[in-house]
């Protein structure tokens, strides 16, 4: 069957955008190809694996199973808008240090996640880390060194 | 990369224009709510619909209150807010449990309870890409016509695989569903019949609208999951308990339901004459998980041994009768 185009109002990482794209596609895919932001990974594409979460309205989101059309008059950050111009955002810095990112497929997705339960939740414990990734596969690692770059992280904003 | 087949959106925000959407575009639209169990089905040419009609922002579809002794929660609500409400924890635990229990942190942001009691039923042969199900020549559920699981056999076996519904079925819950001619009250236990092709007694254009649960001080509930990984994974076995715990600590109405094995959750039966002084030792327990597992014939439709499977039943059973037993009055 042929295809629609359709032209979406997207809110990502602040910035207010109309984008053409398919009318089925989906969020991450209007974010890589229509706006050129391939920080999101694509992974399994079905919602197995957690590489491709964003935040919409601040949770988590797996954008390879969201229509489009779904973020419209809703705030996207991808793991592109977790920094500011003038400095990383601290789970980039702390994952940099740890080793906690490998290959790094997962690394957008994990920021992403991490970087929400920061903001409801300045001092996770162990297992309130776990539980918030769980949903985001990692093949390298073994987790650990996310673990604690994450805690390092939330100290570090503490801190402030 | 899995693209998905070529469809227009549609994202009402009043019942009555989805319920318009779906009388103008007829068999040729399907609703979706979170998405979650559609779009990867649809990845797959499960279902090509030319409408998706997008129900996460229809109004009527949303709202989680308690009154009347009645928890209402609406259609669309997301798994993630169920299992955190107040109102849901305190009046029934089970279900916020469950809720909790269902994929991983992000998908439950999205996924709903409606899309949960409509979940399709899965199997090894059916989830998968078009090219998998194509080389092995398709399957009774989807394009074909034999099944692989029962080699014989004209029925699909396919699993009912959704966490809520066998709470909601313990608890006596009652949707409220719509359709172009009219609404109808529909009990959960009523909703679902042992066809693995389609589980569900909804007529195509019918929108389940919301999800009435009746809070009696009484009812104790106990849910348990069994899955391969402790996050993600759809389950293997879910055993859901409940009873009426008396003032004198005397148990009546025990009941159970298991899922995850045929196409439709199932009501143990047989238990009442088991449990009937209302004494819950682990005599008894025993009894009624040999009682479960002489009901329970899981086949092979998922790649994990149905024997195992089958054996974990009593098991399953019996670790939640003792966690009801020790549930505590409010
Ligand atoms: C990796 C992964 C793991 C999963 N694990 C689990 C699990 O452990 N347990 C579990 O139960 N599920 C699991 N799921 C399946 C799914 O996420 C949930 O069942 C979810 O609750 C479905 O809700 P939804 O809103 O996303 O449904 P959708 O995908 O939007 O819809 C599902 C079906 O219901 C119909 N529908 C939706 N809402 C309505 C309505 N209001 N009225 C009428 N029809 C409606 C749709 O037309 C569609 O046929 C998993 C999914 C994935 C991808
Ligand atoms: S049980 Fe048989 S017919 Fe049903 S989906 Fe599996 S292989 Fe297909
Ligand atoms: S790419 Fe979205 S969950 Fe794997
Ligand atoms: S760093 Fe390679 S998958 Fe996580």
């Amino acid at each position: 069957m042929s295809h629609t185009t359709e032209v979406v109002r997207l809110h990502v990482n602040g910035d207010s955008v109309e984008v053409g794209v398919p009318a089925h596609f989906t969020l991450v895919e209007a974010l890589r190809y229509g706006l050129g932001l391939t920080g999101t990974k694509q992974g399994c594409d079905k919602g197995d694996c957690g590489a491709c979460t964003v935040l919409v309205d601040g949770r988590p989101t797996l954008s390879c199973i969201l229509p489009v059309q779904e973020a419209e008059d809703r705030q996207v950050t991808t793991v592109e808008g977790l920094a500011t111009p003038e400095a990383v955002h601290p789970l980039q810095d702390e994952f940099d240090r740890h080793g906690a990112a490998q290959c790094g497929f997962c690394t957008p997705g994990i920021l992403c996640s991490a970087a929400a339960l920061l903001d409801g939740n300045p001092e996770p414990t162990r297992d309130e880390i776990r539980e918030a990734l769980s949903g985001n596969l990692c093949r390298c690692t073994g987790y650990t060194k996310i673990f604690v770059a994450v805690e390092a992280a939330a100290a570090r904003r503490r801190g402030r | 990369m899995l693209r998905l087949p070529a469809y227009r959106y549609h994202a009402p925000r009043r019942l009555s224009d989805a319920l318009e959407l779906l009388a103008r575009f007829g068999a040729e639209a399907r609703v979706v709510a979170g998405g979650t169990d559609l779009i990867p089905n649809m990845k797959h040419r499960l279902f090509e619909p030319a409408h998706l009609i997008g129900l996460s922002r229809v109004d009527e579809l949303h709202g989680i209150e308690v009154s009347d002794g009645w928890l209402t929660i609406g259609a669309a609500e997301t798994l993630s807010s169920i299992a955190s409400h107040p109102a849901v924890v305190a009046s029934t635990p089970a279900l916020a449990e469950a809720a909790r229990h269902v994929a991983g942190p992000q998908i439950r942001n999205r996924a709903t309870i409606g899309g949960n009691l409509c979940l399709d039923t899965r199997c090894t042969y059916y989830n998968q890409t078009e090219f998998w199900r194509e080389a092995l020549g398709y399957c009774l559920k989807k394009d074909g016509d034999t099944c692989h699981v029962t080699r014989v056999g004209k029925k699909c076996v396919a699993a009912h695989s959704a966490d809520t519904p066998p709470v909601l079925m313990v608890l006596g819950a009652e949707l409220d569903v719509v359709g172009v001619d009219g609404s109808r009250t529909v009990r959960v236990e009523d909703l679902f019949v042992a066809d693995g092709i389609r589980n569900l007694r909804l007529q195509h254009g019918e929108i389940l609208v919301r999800i009435r649960i009746p809070i009696r001080p009484t009812s104790r509930a106990v849910y348990r999951k069994l899955r391969q990984r402790g996050a993600v994974d759809f389950p293997l076995l879910t055993v859901v308990v409940a009873g009426e715990r008396g003032d004198n600590g005397r148990w009546s109405d025990i009941r159970g339901v298991v899922t995850g094995l045929g196409s439709r959750p199932r009501a143990l039966t047989g238990w009442d004459a088991i449990a009937s002084d209302g004494r819950l030792d682990d005599d008894v327990i025993e009894s009624l998980a040999q009682r479960a597992h002489a009901q329970c014939h899981p086949l092979e439709n998922m790649i994990v041994d149905p024997d195992w499977r089958r054996a974990m039943v009593p098991v399953e059973i019996s670790r939640a009768l003792k966690a009801l037993r020790t549930t505590t009055a409010d």
